[in-house]
């Protein structure tokens, strides 16, 4: 049996009474429960995985490893916060190995992104090196492989 | 040329299923939403696909020995003994087939004589008679019963015992029904059974298959083992219908027969899907895990809404159909699943196409995905609704 948590992280368009029935609680309880879960931060929120070269939309993605020296107050929980802030900013994440920051970051064209990194990430305090790599071609996010479903050809059978 | 006198005189005895022109209309049918095909909406997991595409490029594209390659053999017999506590030895007790459908073949045809008879509880998988028939024996349908959960009962199997009685086919996992067999289940059927020389053919594709309790194979139980061919395969527990891997397990003299015909029919069951299949037994435990966890939530989600839109659907505790009663809508299930095609656009199996005791019932396969049964489940209700409208302006 899947947990509610698995069930949403699947497909969370499912309406409450859906979800119950396939984890085995009450409409009522996985309303609270996800009331719950959304109060306490659990749920962080609701999005869809979007193949944005299916429309008219120019973005570009970049994945940045960023070098700092740790405050010695919060370590690096201080300078995650200061780059985080940006609207720009899509994940942060502390990493271990040769660099300590990957940052993801979209931008309408490639200049917006550089501009992002010259003018905003490599001048804060406590950073001391980026490197950027331009995302081409996106294949696989969230479980889900961005190409368009093959027509499957078949002759129906009798199982 | 006239064929009719040439062909087979059993191949034309057979009929074909009373139902086909449904699946002529369910062919024409493409845009339809389909819970009727029975099979796995899973790919094969990668590292199994990965490792059939490994064994090509190292080369391996040659015969196996017949009973199959010895290390899939171990593999069976490990996990057999792993998950379901089933004692079989690779080299005398294990024979790889084309399927869970040749092994199913290959046991009615080395063991029944001409005029034997055997006892397929039925509704059930459609190939059991048509194959007995084949192998020169002669069906013998018991009618399992919705308030029995559709169980094979004691009474049931003694009424249906003759001198001829050959062999008995149990279905369990049930296709088309969910039903199962629990032990005490077994345990009356191997009662019954005793003193006998019936054999017991347990066609156990779908033991991975179950919800709230583990499957018991009639080859658990002591005094059954020497009389039960157990029949599995790769197809459901491991979403590989089309590599078409299954296996055979029974006394040593029995697997020596089949063997035997299997080394002329087939010689040896497919080289790529064998070395696929090895991979499955080694690593392939958490992906059954990963199935039947997401089976079980979409069959609680079906049974619930059914029973919801009022059709009664007692809980299927195995495989992955639901077998709701439709007689409450005044309507045969050929009727029935016809009009619900047409109408809504959705494909359920009528119950009569799985032999007698199916009629007021259709089946419908929850291995699709959660949006499609759902979709199916509002479409049936609208449909519901509509047909009872349109019965209250006829009464």
């Amino acid at each position: 049996m899947n947990t509610l948590l698995e069930l949403l992280e699947q497909d969370c368009t499912q309406p409450p009474a859906q979800l119950a029935a396939q984890c085995g609680m009450t409409e009522a309880q996985v309303k609270a429960e996800l009331a719950r879960m959304e109060n306490d931060g659990t749920i962080l929120g609701y999005q869809a995985v979007v193949d944005w070269d299916r429309v008219n939309r120019e973005t570009v993605t970049a994945l940045i490893e960023v070098k700092v020296v740790p405050q010695s107050i919060n370590g690096f929980d201080r300078i995650a916060e200061r780059i985080y802030q940006y609207e720009e900013v899509e994940s942060l994440y502390l990493m271990s190995g040769s660099f300590d920051l990957t940052v993801i970051i979209s931008g309408r064209t490639l200049r917006e992104v550089a501009r992002f990194v010259g003018e905003r990430l490599a001048t804060i305090d406590g950073v001391t090196g980026t490197a950027t790599h331009f995302i081409l071609k996106k294949y696989k996010e969230k479980h889900l492989v961005f190409r368009p479903r093959e027509p499957e050809e078949r002759e129906y059978i009798f199982t | 040329m006239n064929y009719d006198s040439i062909l087979n005189q059993r191949i034309q005895g057979i009929k074909p299923s009373g139902i086909r022109k449904f699946f002529f209309l369910l062919e024409e049918m493409t845009d339809a939403i389909s819970l009727g095909i029975g099979e796995p909406d899973f790919v094969t997991p990668w590292h199994i696909r990965d490792a059939g595409i490994y064994s090509l490029e190292r080369g391996h594209t040659k015969y196996t020995s017949n009973a199959g390659m010895l290390q899939l053999r171990r593999e069976i017999a490990a996990y057999l003994k792993r998950r379901f506590d089933l004692d079989y030895d690779h080299n005398s007790q294990i024979l790889v087939t084309v399927g869970g459908s040749e092994a199913i073949d290959l046991s009615l045809r080395v063991l029944l004589n001409p005029g034997d008879e055997v006892i397929v509880p039925a509704p059930s998988f459609v190939c059991y008679g048509p194959l007995t028939e084949m192998a020169g024996g002669v069906p013998v349908y018991v009618e399992l019963k919705g308030e029995n959960q559709f169980r094979l009962t004691a009474q049931q199997l003694r009424e249906a015992i003759t001198p001829k009685t050959k062999a008995l086919v149990l279905p369990f996992p049930s296709n088309p029904t969910g039903g199962i067999m629990e032990r005490a289940d077994l345990e009356a059927i191997a009662q019954v059974l005793e003193g006998t020389d019936i054999m017991v053919i347990s066609d156990e594709i779908y033991a991975e298959l179950t919800y709230g309790q583990r499957h018991v194979s009639p080859a658990n139980l002591p005094s059954m083992y020497d009389r039960t061919v157990v029949v599995n395969g790769f197809s459901k527990s491991h979403a590989m219908t089309g590599w078409r891997m299954g296996y055979v397990c029974a006394p040593k003299p029995i697997i020596a027969a089949m063997t035997k015909l299997h080394q002329f029919g087939i010689m040896s069951a497919p080289t790529t899907s064998q070395y696929a299949a090895v991979e499955a037994m080694r690593n392939g435990d958490p992906d059954i895990e990963h199935m039947q966890r997401e089976y079980d939530s979409r069959r609680r989600y079906l049974v619930e809404q059914l029973n919801r839109i009022g059709l009664e659907c007692f809980e299927p505790k195995g495989a992955f159909y639901v077998f709701p009663c439709i007689r409450s809508t005044g309507l045969t299930s050929e009727e029935f699943c016809q009009q619900f095609l047409m109408e809504e656009k959705v494909a359920v199996i009528p119950g009569n196409a799985f032999g007698p005791g199916g009629e007021g019932y259709v089946r419908a396969c929850y291995a699709a995905s959660m949006k499609d049964i759902a979709e199916s489940v509002r479409r049936m209700e609208n449909f519901l609704v509509n047909l009872r409208r349109r019965q209250g302006k006829q009464d």
